[in-house]
């Protein structure tokens, strides 16, 4: 029985996107065509959260409409019908990574829950002394975790420097690594700074020592070709809603053997294969991560999001933010007083930045009333703002149905900000 | 929309450019310090009081035009009121802010009227009122002196 997502797969396959066509584009999008105070939504906060298409939004209410039924157990058509979709979804997220195995592939509720996940699990063969790695880039997400497990087990939480541009310093880093360190943590593309990290050669770096490395791929995903063989990193996570899908879905990736010899994160139905009061043993990979009902209806319409940007291309999508935030970077550099936070030589999709004399609240509040949503804040990433000293910046974040008008729009609300505020 | 004039009116700016009353307090006996975690404001109020009296008062901080006028501004507000004033004050203020009405405020909100525009934009209400929640902690809880090293 062919799955849903299939069916859909061989239908863009069967209308494959031209050139980058944004103006098409823009029109799978129906939440693009809405205005927000009287004006055009201008929509740059996809770095917190991206829309979604038409197909992916079809897709979830076609499953409720259609095949709704739990996943693994019955033995009723329904049931076989979702779990075929389900587990179709696994697959397309299999190859949209380029995992080895299906079986690698666990689906839980975003990138948090992803790295909790690890945390909890990996985690727990750590001892008094073992080193943790990460990053000052990092997300709270990426932080706080490898914090309550440094709390539990006794291991110590050590944090690789960032310059003023926002790049890692590996000079600090490779010093960092020591005999001790047992995971490294660290972000492909931080979400404060857009900064892309040389994931592939801190992979090297520590698989040389022995040591296991999580890639936080939350901000990655939607912007780059991800190969998880080719990186060789042991576990990867991302999130769906951000890739155009929906919300409470993501994936952690992890290679067999390390989950293998992983003990089960949560308890309950699915992720066991016998239960006694006496013993119980538990489901073979990935199920004896997935306990309980899943977001059945998220997972396969994640794997309609997948399939989407699958039949556009991430080299083409990436190739456009390039030129987008190529083109908005060299409009901010015009603003005076304007001060970018996060100017690495390899950057996606982000432009951070402050304005002086004005906080990111206040140009938050009037770019709105343009039309205009951008992120105010400290990104959940409070160690950026600390390095660069600013309690806020504003964030600016690229998709592929963004505009170079979008761009022009955002910036003529940055000069309604110097009018309201009064400088020159 | 509303007007985004009517929110960033020039008493505003120019209470956001020279807030008033700003720095420490040398003999403070009162204080507490406030913390909008959602946009990483954060302030630090010193009180003079003197049988219930608010003699003198004033803030540190760095956060938003709105969080750092509507301090100022309430300063400037408290400055000789009685403690039971300055907490009527508080109720004006949150009414004028909530509800966009000033004159059912059993007590004259006089210059802090300029921040009525926040009403139409519910997301900065907390902005307006960490200053007036800070006083609130810092009247309410007796053992938080300021130290005076």
């Amino acid at each position: 029985m062919k799955s849903a997502a299939g069916e859909l797969s061989a239908l863009r396959a069967a209308m494959p996107v031209a050139a980058f066509d944004v103006a098409r584009l823009r029109e799978d999008f129906p939440i693009l065509h809405r205005s927000v105070h009287g004006k055009p939504l201008v929509y740059l906060d996809n770095g917190a959260t991206s829309q979604k298409p038409q197909c992916v939004i079809d897709e979830e209410a076609r499953y409720y409409a259609e095949l709704n039924a739990n996943i693994h157990r019955g033995v009723h058509a329904l049931s076989q019908l979702a779990t075929d979709a389900y587990e179709g979804a696994r697959d397309t997220v299999r190859r949209f990574i380029n995992a080895a195995r299906r079986e690698e592939i666990v689906f839980v509720r975003g990138t948090t829950e992803a790295i909790n996940l690890v945390a909890a699990s990996w985690g727990q063969r750590l001892q008094r002394g073992d080193e943790i790695l990460i990053t000052e880039m990092e997300h709270h997400s990426n932080i706080v975790p490898w914090q309550l497990l440094c709390e539990r087990s006794g291991a110590v939480l050590r944090v690789a420097p960032i310059d003023d541009a926002g790049e890692l310093r590996p000079d600090e880093f490779e010093r960092l690594l020591g005999p001790r360190t047992r995971l490294i943590a660290v972000t492909h593309v931080s979400n404060a700074l857009g900064t892309i990290n040389a994931v592939q050669r801190i992979i090297e770096l520590a698989h040389a020592r022995g040591v296991v490395v999580l890639v936080d791929g939350a901000q990655a995903a939607p912007h780059i070709k991800i190969d998880v063989q080719a990186i060789d990193c042991d576990f990867y996570a991302f999130s769906s809603h951000k890739l155009y899908g929906p919300t409470g879905v993501g994936v952690l990736y992890g290679k067999a053997a390390l989950l293998e010899a992983m003990p089960p994160y949560q308890g309950g139905g699915d992720m066991i294969r016998e239960v006694t009061f006496a013993k119980t043993t538990y489901n073979d990979l990935p199920y004896k991560f997935e306990a309980g009902t899943p977001h059945i209806a998220g997972v396969i319409s994640l794997g309609t999001a997948i399939e989407y940007v699958g039949a556009i291309g991430l080299d083409a999508i990436a190739a456009h933010e390039h030129d987008l935030l190529a083109y908005a970077t060299e409009q901010a550099r015009a603003v005076p007083g304007l001060r970018l936070i996060g100017t690495a030589k390899k950057k996606a999709s982000i432009l951070s930045f402050v304005l002086d004399g004005v906080h990111p609240h206040d140009i938050g509040t009037i770019l709105d009333s343009e039309g205009v949503a951008v992120r105010t804040g400290h990104h959940c990433a409070m160690p950026v703002m600390e390095h660069f000293q600013v309690p806020a910046t504003v964030r600016a974040s690229f998709a592929l149905y963004n505009t170079r008008a979008e761009v022009d729009a955002l910036f003529h609300a940055v000069r309604k900000v110097r009018e309201v505020f009064g400088h020159a | 929309m509303p007007e985004l004039r009517d929110l960033y009116q020039e008493v505003i700016l120019d209470h956001n450019r020279r807030p008033r009353n700003f720095g420490r307090l040398a003999d403070a006996n009162r204080g507490a310090e406030g913390f909008n975690p959602l946009c990483g404001d954060k302030l630090k109020l010193y009180l003079k009081l003197v049988d219930g009296v608010i003699e003198d008062v004033s803030f540190e901080g760095a956060g938003c035009a709105i969080s750092t006028a509507s301090a100022s501004l309430m300063t400037e507000a408290l400055k000789g009121k009685t403690e039971q004033e300055a907490q009527a004050l508080f109720e004006g203020f949150h009414a004028l802010l909530t509800t966009g009405r000033g004159a059912d405020s059993a007590v004259p909100l006089g210059k802090l009227e300029v921040l009525s525009g926040v009403y139409e934009f519910p997301v900065r209400v907390k902005c307006a009122t960490l200053a007036w929640h800070t006083l609130h902690a810092a009247l309410q809880d007796e053992a938080r002196l300021v130290s005076t090293e």
